[in-house]
């Protein structure tokens, strides 16, 4: 059965696609997919940092969209975890080299040869972009709980839509339950309201993912932690497993819910 | 004087369509329609359709630098002429045959209102000289610009501006009223600070009163 092809943006830049993205395809190989994770941010390449491979990078994307190798020689193989590869972006190019159809073309390849290929898209809505989505079956959009995070986020869906792409599904990266709690930060149900596409998932804010980032050990291969559980419960939603999504919602203290009483409105 | 210069709405756009008959008295039509409603085309797609009307570059270039005086470019040439169309990709423009006629298109000219029926996201606009009404939301970052009035049976969070093309008794009514930017004709508005609670948002209706833009319940 031919894999899928799912392209991970945002729109904004910073709120954790290449993250996700190396989490996710390592959750997902750990379930026993066979898995690539694709750097297409092509001349800011991060996606090999964050799985600390990339001193063991010969060929990229470039090198195969050019004919220079083939597909194979450019996947790096992560000894960690079982079937899951890693084909990097080029540092020294940059997002003219590759069109959205040479993308299409390795995203084919890719089909054939994995149960999961993730596509870390760049940030922006220009080039790169198209190129990362050029290939997709299906988009995971990621945002963080903050408004101008969800106004690109928006953007990104009505661009996918557009292309026939969508409708897509989403992660909400980096909530803070107690400042959700607090009223200081956009609420679940804030950002679905406005975005409407299902939610996919939802990670917190987790000192460890910072950690584990620099360190080039994505956190699920420890397992342990909230941030992982949840990346691991994306995995498995993905696979088709029917795991409700955890909301922290704004909690009524018993002053605010007091302060409407008096304002008449409750 | 005759109305052989039409400006239409369509899915891709604005289409200016221009008959048959004189250039000369074509572009001097067009001259008095554009200065009549300039900001209407602000950062407007507009394309060019001439029928089946043969023109040279050098009058395709007229036409051109006419729309030229106004901040307008044009992207495509629509025409049944191949003379025409040829002469279009000459001066760097897209060209295209009419399509079938469908009904949409031929009487989008004609509908005094069009009706969108999704939520518009950021960076989406709609753009239409006659009345709008949106059956969804209008989320922060995407624009409506209408001729006539604009209601969203909805939320209106987005930047609206109605009268676009000078037309101050235009107005705009929401479920619920609550935009970035809201003009109506030469006058502009934006929501009162502190009304970002969502307490007794009720629908609305916005208007221009005097010089100033209020808001009022709307009972529809």
């Amino acid at each position: 059965m031919p894999g899928k092809v799912i392209t991970i943006t945002s729109g904004k830049g910073g709120v954790g696609k290449t993250t996700v993205t190396a989490n996710l395809g390592m959750a997902l190989a750990q379930r026993g997919q066979r898995v690539a994770v694709v750097d297409s941010d092509i001349g800011l390449r991060n996606l090999d940092v964050v799985m600390g491979l990339e001193n063991r990078i010969v060929y990229d994307l470039v090198d195969v969209v050019e004919g220079v190798c083939r597909l194979r020689q450019a996947l790096i193989r992560d000894r960690r975890v079982n079937e899951l590869y890693l084909l990097p972006a080029a540092q020294t190019r940059d997002k003219t080299a590759v069109s959205p159809s040479d993308m299409v073309q390795v995203c084919e390849q890719l089909r054939r040869e994995f149960d999961y290929a993730l596509i870390d898209s760049p940030a922006g809505i220009e080039q790169g972009f198209q190129n990362a989505i050029a290939g997709a079956d299906q988009v995971i959009i990621v945002t963080t709980p903050e408004v101008s995070a969800v106004r690109d986020a928006d953007r990104i869906i009505g661009l996918i839509e557009a292309r026939e792409k969508g409708p897509g599904s989403l992660i909400i990266n980096r909530l803070k339950p107690e400042m959700v709690k607090r009223g200081d930060m956009l609420s679940t149900d804030d950002v679905v309201e406005i975005l409407a596409i299902e939610l996919l998932g939802i990670i917190p804010e987790d000192e460890a993912i910072v950690i584990s980032t620099n360190r080039g050990t994505p956190i699920v291969l420890d397992g342990r932690g909230p941030s992982a559980l949840a990346l691991d419960n994306i995995a498995r939603r993905l696979m088709g497993e029917d795991i409700p999504v955890y909301r922290p919602a704004r909690e009524d203290g018993f002053f605010s819910r007091l302060a409407r009483l008096v304002r008449g409105n409750d | 004087m005759g109305n052989t210069v039409k400006i239409k709405g369509t899915r891709d756009g604005l289409l200016i369509s221009m008959g048959g008959g004189d250039l000369g008295l074509m572009l001097a039509e067009l001259r008095a329609q554009l200065s009549r409603s300039p900001a209407f085309f602000q950062g407007a797609k507009v394309a060019l359709a001439v029928g089946s009307r043969p023109m040279t570059t050098l009058e395709l270039q007229q036409v051109h630098d006419v729309l030229g005086e106004q901040g307008i470019a044009i992207w495509a040439v629509v025409s049944q002429s191949a003379v025409t169309r040829g002469a279009a990709r000459e001066l760097g423009l897209a060209s295209a045959s009419p399509p079938e006629e469908s009904r949409s298109d031929l009487e989008a000219g004609q509908e005094p209102a069009v009706i969108v029926r999704r939520t518009l996201r950021s960076g989406q606009a709609v753009r239409y000289p006659g009345h709008i009404v949106v059956s969804g939301d209008v989320n922060p970052g995407a624009e409506i610009i209408a001729g006539g009035d604009v209601i969203v049976w909805g939320k209106l969070r987005g930047t609206v501006h109605a009268g676009a093309m000078g037309d101050d008794s235009a107005v705009v009514c929401a479920l619920q009223l609550q935009p970035m930017q809201l003009r109506i004709g030469g006058h502009i508005a934006r929501s009162p600070e502190g009304n970002k609670g969502k307490q007794g948002v009720r629908p609305e209706m916005a208007r221009v009163q005097g010089e100033e833009i209020v808001a009022e319940l709307w009972e529809p």
